[in-house]
């Protein structure tokens, strides 16, 4: 039985994802979690695990639970399906003479 | 006293603050309830010693005698510390250490500050660096101390308790020496007993977002208390902090 992804019993506080920016106008990344009671908390935590050395301009906490991931078994018919059908990937077409490939 | 024994004096105080402060943390380290807050304690213990650092090697370098900040450090008995009874009070439970921690974080946070604003460079420089750091200290502490007074009824009354022990010893922070009067009036320091009302108006503000109660006696402003006079407990923590350096002079790791 569960409360969220929270199972009861469990006495750690909920999980919070943390994502931290490495420069204004970079994405924020995905760079671990911590456990907080609250927003504020997970924030404060967040930055003590993750960004005492300079590593973020800004940090993202988000309740671990209100992530929805696609499961293991979905492996296949997620993420397979592309592979058989080379048309798909770019790498499939000539890049024309002139063209600078990264 | 001489201006510049004056100015030696007060930075061993607040070099002295943070030494202590930041060694009673570091007791926490891989002992604090999560292990979160077992990084956020240390990461603030080792800020204070950071801090502790700088003012005790400006303070070595200004008296001349060829001290630097381990020798100051390692190498005074209890007696010559001029740090506050506040900061060398024993770690004692959660609570009290948040408690300690959050009144000696909004007093730090008041006067660095300030000395931010120092007519003496070298100090002006390290408050700057030093204030930032103390700023978010601050706020980790303050969001404790809510979340404790606010918190389980065990956790209430514990917080409560850590709060009218630790209320007594605040006073001294607002006591000026004769010498750190005269760094006042040549603008070195700012004057403590004026930075008094700000503080309580921080302390004050975190402490009703607590459900908690301020004791209602003015903290006793430490009659006959003087920069140098100690509680029993610093004598141990100097005992354990200092043998190392004693056992292995000049020792590096």
């Amino acid at each position: 039985m569960t409360q969220g992804n929270h199972p009861v019993g469990d006495t750690q506080w909920p999980l919070w994802e943390v994502f931290t920016q490495s420069a204004p106008g970079k994405p924020h990344e995905h760079a671990g979690s911590v456990h907080a009671p609250d927003a504020e908390m997970a924030l404060q935590n967040a930055r003590d695990v993750y960004t005492r050395r300079g590593e973020a301009v800004s940090l993202w906490v988000v309740p671990a639970e209100a992530i929805t991931a696609s499961s293991p078994s979905d492996a296949g018919p997620f993420f397979e399906p592309g592979n058989d059908k080379a048309y798909r990937h770019p790498q499939f077409y000539n890049v024309p003479r002139g063209v600078k490939v990264f | 006293m001489d201006a510049n024994a004056a100015l030696v004096d007060f930075l061993l105080g607040l070099g002295d603050d943070r030494l202590v402060l930041g060694h009673r943390l570091s007791e926490w380290c891989g002992h604090a309830p999560i292990l979160e807050e077992d990084i956020a304690l240390t990461n603030i213990s080792l800020d204070l010693i950071g801090q502790a650092n700088l003012f005790l090697s400006l303070a070595g370098d200004l008296e001349g005698k060829g001290r630097d900040a381990d020798a100051l450090a390692y190498f005074r008995i209890d007696r010559e510390f001029l740090n506050h009874p506040l900061v060398e009070l024993p770690k004692g439970d959660f609570a009290f250490t948040i408690m300690r921690q959050f009144l000696f974080d909004a007093f730090g946070y008041h006067l660095l500050q300030a000395l931010a604003e120092s007519g003496h460079q070298g100090l002006r420089g390290i408050a700057g660096k030093s204030a930032k750091e103390t700023a978010y200290h601050l706020r980790h502490s303050a969001e404790w101390v809510v979340r404790l007074g606010d918190g389980t009824d065990e956790s209430h009354a514990r917080a409560q308790s850590a709060l009218d022990e630790a209320w007594r010893w605040t006073g001294a922070l607002f006591v000026s020496t004769p010498a750190e009067a005269a760094l006042t009036k040549s603008r070195v320091a700012p004057d403590l007993g004026g930075l008094e009302p700000v503080w309580r108006a921080s302390v004050n503000e975190v402490i009703q977002n607590s459900t908690l109660e301020l004791p209602e006696a003015k903290p006793p402003a430490g009659k006959g208390y003087r920069r140098g006079d100690h509680t029993e407990h610093l004598g141990t923590l100097l005992a354990e902090m200092q043998s190392l350096a004693r056992a292995h002079p000049g020792a590096t790791w």
